[in-house]
């Protein structure tokens, strides 16, 4: 075991697959020889060579289009696309050729491709560099979509996606790449060293995709998050003092819906987080699914906690970003029935 | 000072017009000099190759010139019948269409030579990239015609269990990649193919089709870019048509240019090619093919050629362009070409072409009734459970449920 930032267990996924399988190569836009944007690949081509570690032009469409050759080859590749508010000129290449490769050949070819994004906001990138796309994913049958909220899950999912014959969007939420975020965005940055979840194995483990985590076990809400917002639900659940239940989804796609009703079920109350905007948001199937499902075990509506249907506004981030605050005012009126 | 005009380009000619193709140069075969296949890129040499006309059989049937492969006879008869084979099913299937027994289809007549030579020159572990009027790829490597008919009905035996729109096939084993209805998308799939088998140190090429008017999505450039950066063992093939649906060449940028001479600014070799001849098709793919074998990457060609047929079984040409345009072409049509030379080196006759159309005519004919007793669309279908596999590896919950919600 070793303590490792987001970024470092990122980094290790990605070293121990390479180590480990032939097939596995990864590429994006800065990836090579300087390591990311992030760092995410540092040191990687030094070790595993450019022919296994390389830059790509500035061409997601390009990017996307050669993993998903490479992976009908029979190559498992990685590619990073450097933003998820880049992700868009591929989405085509992601739609209508990675999700459907399967189907319509009937098995005959496939798209064993993960694609890594940094995604979500909190660092004042502005609208380019800080969006939340996993509902445009989620929507599109046959491909899968990963969060992590943590480095031990971050490495471990990492690797089962490489290792899944599906195609993955992995989403980095990149505030909390190098340190967990409660949302106390006025509070000095921690770093993951004091958090559990980054003692992480050295060598290869997976964490299997659809399957959910609870953070933290409790009678009267249930909260569903993901990513950054993991922690953000955590700590309004500390401040308000109310015994909730923390479920990380960790995949939304596959979904670990049994986790979820198995909780409402228990608490008859549910409060979805996410940062990404609300309507038309994934927190909108979430809401649907418990209801079709927990109906009635519930006590009081379901209540979503979301960005606002704007662009992601530069100067107003904190505005924006469903911090504590908002957190806190859905458990209480969630509590009010 | 002139004030600014908007061009918008235009045929010239439009229907009620007579057929017009004098604006067109054709040179005679042996034109355009043949260069090595290891050329540098940016060599002079190169612009003939991209501006000019490659051309290897005359009027006369006669193969001139430096691009004048060394085919053997035996090789020439089964690419002509692959030619003759793809004409008379598709329009065998094109009769079904009219009769209702599928909801689609479209029709490759005038392009055969293109996917029968180049199926030909490559070999069994290479994979071509198809555009939906390749079928003569599959012909010449005698894709079984039954498992055609039944994916243009979607019925029981429908080798792609009725997920995919007539004609979309996918047949891995004759290195024939997944088509698609989304043009284009393919293009950069090659280009990965090929960078995977030289990362494996394997001898696989791709091989991928475009046609002109989708030379103006993304793809096209992105994949070009990509197979020059990597020097990925990648033929890159434009398929001049002339229309895309009711569009003319001009729209897709061909006005100024040949598609073959964007080649240049990516440093690549061009090469345009007359796609209705199957000796100079043969010849420009066994250059590429040499080029990517001595390891100096991908190879963009231009087959320069003409839609015969409408665009689609949902498409009306006659309402956009002259009516009897195609048996006008220039470059003439492919077959009768083929034919033509095989007569000319002596290795063909009238009695054994019309003898061997017969025996196709009733290949087609009995595969079809085949095809027709295991049911048309509507009447013979895979089971409904098919509809749910395939999504993912494994199928997670929903598919699960909704497949017992439908009680399948």
């Amino acid at each position: 075991m070793a303590v490792m930032s987001m970024i470092q267990a990122l980094n290790s996924a990605l070293d121990v697959m390479l180590t480990r399988d032939p097939d596995v190569l990864t590429f994006g836009e800065d990836v090579g020889y300087f390591g990311g944007v992030f760092r995410v690949t540092e040191g990687l081509q030094k070790k595993h060579g450019a022919r296994r570690c390389f830059d790509t032009p500035i061409s997601e469409g390009g990017i996307i289009a050669t993993a998903i050759g490479m992976g009908a080859y029979g190559l498992r590749p990685v590619a990073e696309i450097q933003f998820a508010d880049y992700i868009l000129p591929a989405f085509d290449q992601l739609v209508s050729e990675a999700a459907r490769l399967r189907y319509r050949s009937n098995g005959e070819f496939w798209a064993p491709i993960t694609v890594r994004a940094p995604y979500g906001g909190g660092i004042f990138g502005g609208q380019t560099h800080s969006q939340s796309p996993e509902a445009l994913f989620a929507h599109v049958t046959g491909l899968c979509t990963v969060i992590p909220s943590n480095p031990y899950d971050a490495k471990g999912l990492l690797i089962a996606a490489i290792e899944s014959n599906d195609p993955v969007i992995f989403l980095e939420p990149k505030r909390i790449y190098n340190g967990p975020f409660d949302g106390h965005h006025e509070r000095q940055m921690k770093t993951w060293t004091d958090h559990a979840a980054s003692d992480v194995p050295e060598g290869h483990y997976t964490v299997p995709l659809g399957k959910a985590a609870t953070v933290r076990e409790g009678k009267e809400v249930t909260v569903l998050a993901y990513g950054t917002m993991v922690h953000v639900a955590s700590a309004a659940i500390a401040e308000f003092g109310i015994d909730a239940e923390l479920i990380d989804l960790r995949s939304i796609v596959p979904l670990d819906v049994d986790a979820i009703t198995q909780s409402v079920n228990k608490t008859g109350r549910c409060v979805i987080v996410h940062e990404a905007s609300r309507f038309g948001g994934f927190g909108g199937e979430l809401s649907a699914l418990v209801q079709e499902r927990c109906f009635f075990h519930l006590k009081s509506p379901i209540l979503r906690v979301a960005g606002w249907d704007t662009p992601y506004p530069h100067a107003f981030e904190w505005d924006y970003f469903p911090g504590p605050g908002r957190v806190v005012k859905a458990l209480r009126q969630a509590m009010e029935n | 000072m002139c004030p600014f005009d908007l061009h918008i380009p235009a045929p010239p000619t439009r229907p009620g017009d007579e057929p017009d193709f004098s604006h067109l140069v054709i040179p005679p075969p042996g034109a355009v000099p043949r260069p090595e296949a290891d050329v540098n890129a940016s060599s002079e040499s190169l612009r003939d190759t991209a501006y000019g006309l490659i051309r290897v059989l005359d009027n006369q049937g006669h193969a001139a010139g430096p691009w004048a492969p060394r085919i053997a006879p035996e090789k020439l008869r089964q690419g002509l019948r692959a030619m003759l084979l793809t004409r008379l099913f598709e329009d065998r299937m094109f009769r079904s269409h009219r009769q209702g027994k599928t909801s689609f289809f479209m029709k490759s007549t005038g392009e055969e030579a293109i996917g029968a030579a180049q199926s030909m020159v490559l070999g069994p572990r290479d994979m071509c990239f198809p555009t939906y009027r390749v079928l003569s790829w599959l012909m010449a490597r005698g894709y079984p015609l039954i498992d055609l008919v039944n994916q243009i009905f979607s019925n029981e035996k429908d080798p792609l269990k009725g997920r995919q729109l007539p004609i979309l096939y996918s047949a891995r084993d004759y290195g024939f990649y997944s088509l698609s209805g989304n043009l284009g998308s393919r293009f950069g799939h090659a280009v990965g193919w090929a960078m995977a088998s030289a990362y494996k140190n394997d001898d696989s090429l791709a091989l991928a089709y475009i046609g002109e008017g989708s030379t103006a999505e993304g793809d096209f450039h992105e994949a070009l870019t990509f197979a020059s950066v990597y020097h990925a063992p990648v033929i890159l093939c434009v398929t001049n048509n002339q229309w895309a649906i009711s569009s003319y060449a001009g729209i897709a940028g061909a006005e100024e240019t040949t598609f073959a001479a964007k080649a240049a600014g990516y440093g690549l070799p061009g090469l345009r090619v007359d796609g209705n001849d199957f000796l100079a098709v043969w010849a420009a793919t066994e250059w590429a093919m040499a080029r990517a074998r001595a390891n100096r990457g991908a190879t963009l060609i231009e087959f320069f050629t003409y839609r015969v047929a409408g665009h689609s079984t949902s498409d009306d040409p006659a309402r956009y362009r002259p009516a009897d345009e195609g048996s006008q072409w220039p470059l003439g049509d492919p077959i009768a070409r083929l034919k033509q030379h095989l007569i000319a080196i002596g290795e063909w006759d009238e009695a054994r072409h019309v003898q061997c159309e017969a025996e196709l005519v009733d290949t087609v004919r009995t595969t079809a009734k085949e095809g027709e007793a295991v049911g048309t669309l509507g009447h013979s279908k895979p089971p409904v459970s098919e509809m749910f596999e395939g999504v993912f590896e494994t199928p997670d919950w929903r598919v699960r449920e909704q497949r017992k919600e439908l009680g399948v």
